[in-house]
């Protein structure tokens, strides 16, 4: 029978099939672990007696709540020190490889399994944290899990799951220049909801996506969550495998082309149905930015602000409305009016090496905006690295902004990188939630390139914007 | 895990739809390294605003909620369901909840009660004309019921079933270790571990 890629990931990692209303038992071939949501699952195991049953498919780094400044310092917030001596002392405890910080291997979990090779197509990955589904970029069945969930791989490197409904969503066609795979991910969200994804694993196929680098393709898959999926997958073909080869943990030599030669079947077989369908025209999308308080309230940055009034759905009406005077907009302004305070570069959705030369790449020869902080935070200390090498780090500086060490800095203010209460964020993270980035701050998410133009002109705007106020700067020295 | 069969308790009304993981609780209460303790962290910034429906009487000491469309999106953090459960609540009646929400509240005895969204707000309108009325969740017959008001949920069965029994997962799957072992003997060599780099 023709099967999806996820139903093929799937079928291989089945331990033991779920008869009636049971669960099929399935096996995760990596583990990653961070220090936020494993303290009270390695509290449970040693409650319990119980060993991780195998550490060596099992892997930590500190992302969450580790400062970006003054890393070599002893962390000054006590509770976020806690947290992380814990997670170092469980996994000396029990024996699980750890990238702390100061280690060039530290960073954003999602960021760091692809860098080290350790993602691959065709496993199953976990993570306690939602944004797994990045992974799902080299056709890995990828998804994020809770505490408990941790605890349950630790102790039995399996999970008690009941299959995924499966969606394709084809994008068709060839993106313009300037519009990138943060503009297709944001526009899926709005067309298909916050909840459109439930229970789903969504496969993104088509021209536009064939054609997107790695990076990209793990931006696409990152935001999956935001849409209610469970995960988002890609299938592999010779972009991945050229990502892959040569990468520390990528198979050596005959085992190589063993493995490539299985990849190639993680493929959705001609025929196979989806439980739903969706297409999208890569051609129509444009730089896209979000104006509410969820990823769903989104609409092109040409746009304007909208009116709750015209919206026919009570929830999503009373939903406009809260997220309007939440975050302080009127309906009718034009979006590329919206004048931001900070601009955040960085997080496991656009915080790879790619993120950032193409915001580097904007900026250069420009300034941040008077008034304006923008901070680049690597998503990796080897992304930080790679950029030093390549003089980005000059170019942020030069142009006012902060270069950041690696972590999840402002996606979610868990460590000192926050906004203060009514201060309005450009970010390339994931979620614009009230509160999310600082209790009161208000968040628009948008594109690297869309970031850096913001910064440069202090109201939400495209490179293009650049160009234009450049080409009127300089007509009017002549 | 606490068997759970049916709860009475105070309904809580609360009129949001997308109530996200960073509502529930935010980011910075995620800190603590134990597991009990979260129920400060619970609704932070809305409960700063005295309006806020668990800043009322009889509500505070409300038991079971009962909220708007795609309740627990965002963030994986088991924590929200933590901060519901150290603050009192043993149910969450909601018209659709985000996925992993949902699993995370069925491994820690809380009940995700999945209702018509007109049932949910027949639910509000009642709570919010008396408020303290008392709501009864039976997870064996699947039911909601207050004063005259009854109306079916939906639980997947499996779930129900642990929650009834109180079982804890890790052991029942564990009761397959044999299972594991010989899937394991198969694997593919070149699947990558984190331990040592491949020769």
């Amino acid at each position: 029978m023709a099967r999806t890629l996820a139903e093929k990931v799937w079928e291989q990692h089945v331990v033991r099939s779920g008869s009636g209303a049971e669960p099929d038992l399935l096996y995760i071939d990596l583990h990653l672990v961070h220090e936020v949501t494993s303290p009270q699952a390695f509290d449970g195991l040693r409650l319990a007696g119980r060993p991780v049953r195998r550490p060596d498919l099992t892997i930590a780094t500190e992302d969450h709540n580790v400062p970006t400044v003054g890393i070599d310092l002893p962390i000054a917030d006590p509770v976020s020190r806690t947290q992380v001596d814990t997670l170092r002392a469980n996994c000396a405890e029990f024996g699980i490889r750890l990238h702390p910080m100061g280690d060039v291997e530290q960073g954003i979990v999602h960021v760091v399994g692809p860098q080290l090779g350790l993602t691959q197509p065709g496993t199953t990955v976990v993570c306690g944290d939602s944004h797994t589904s990045t992974h799902g970029a080299f056709g890995a069945l990828a998804f994020g899990i809770g505490t408990s969930e941790v605890e349950h791989v630790l102790a039995t490197q399996t999970l008690p799951l009941r299959p995924f409904r499966t969606m394709a969503i084809t994008v068709d066609g060839d993106l313009r220049p300037g519009v990138t795979a943060k503009d297709i991910i944001l526009a899926v969200i709005a067309r298909i909801g916050t909840n459109g994804g439930q229970g789903h694993v969504l496969e993104y196929r088509g021209r536009a996506i064939e054609q997107l680098s790695m990076e990209a393709r793990m931006t696409v898959c990152n935001m999956s969550i935001e849409a209610g999926a469970r995960a988002g997958m890609i299938a592999p073909d010779d972009t991945t495998f050229a990502y892959l080869k040569g990468r520390p943990h990528a198979p050596r030599g005959a085992d190589w082309d063993a493995a490539v030669a299985a990849w190639r079947e993680l493929r959705t077989d001609e025929g196979a149905t989806f439980d739903t369908e969706v297409r999208i025209d890569a051609a129509e999308l444009t730089p896209f930015v979000t104006w509410g308080t969820n990823p769903g309230q989104g609409l092109p940055l040409s746009e304007r602000v909208p009116d709750p009034e015209t919206i026919p759905d009570e929830n999503e009406r009373r939903s406009a409305e809260k997220a309007l005077a939440y975050m302080d907009l009127v309906p009718g302004t034009p979006l590329r009016e919206i004048h931001v305070d900070t601009v955040f570069l960085g997080s496991c959705t656009n915080g790879r090496i790619e993120d950032l030369r193409a915001a580097a790449e904007v900026l250069r020869g420009h300034r941040v905006a008077d008034g304006v902080r923008m901070l680049v935070v690597p998503g990796s200390m080897r992304v930080r690295q790679t950029a030093e090498a390549e003089g980005l780090h000059e170019i942020f500086l030069g142009a006012g902004a902060e270069w950041r060490a690696a972590g999840c800095s402002m996606c979610l203010g868990m460590n000192p990188d926050q906004l203060s209460p009514g201060e309005r964020s450009a970010s390339t993270s994931n979620r614009n939630f009230e509160g999310r980035q600082g209790k009161g701050g208000r968040t628009h998410l948008v594109s690297p390139l869309v970031a850096a133009a913001t910064a440069v002109r202090g109201t939400l705007s495209s490179p293009e914007d650049l160009v234009a106020s450049h080409a009127v700067t300089s007509n009017a020295s002549h | 895990m606490e068997p759970f069969t049916t709860h009475t308790g105070v309904g809580v009304p609360l009129r949001r739809s997308n109530v996200d993981t960073d509502q529930i609780i935010p980011a910075v209460y995620l800190k603590r390294v134990s597991r009990t303790g979260f129920e400060d962290g619970l609704f932070a910034a809305w409960r700063s605003d005295e309006h806020f429906v668990l800043n009322q009487e009889p509500y505070r000491a409300g038991s079971v909620l009962v909220a708007g469309p795609d309740f627990g999106t965002g963030s994986s953090r088991e924590h929200a369901v933590w901060a519901l459960a150290d603050y009192g609540f043993r149910v969450v009646i909601s018209s659709r909840f985000a996925d992993i929400f949902r699993g995370n509240a069925g491994k820690q005895g809380l009940v995700a009660a999945e209702c018509a969204q007109s049932d949910v707000e027949l639910l509000w309108k009642l709570l919010e004309a008396e408020p303290g009325t008392e709501v009864t969740v039976d997870l064996r017959d699947k039911t909601v019921r207050a004063k005259d008001f009854t109306a079916a949920f939906q639980i997947d069965d499996y779930t129900a079933w642990r929650l009834l029994e109180g079982l804890d997962d890790i052991a029942l799957t564990l009761r397959h270790e044999e299972a594991i072992g010989t899937f394991e003997g198969g694997r593919p060599s070149w699947k990558p571990v984190t331990s040592t780099l491949p020769s």
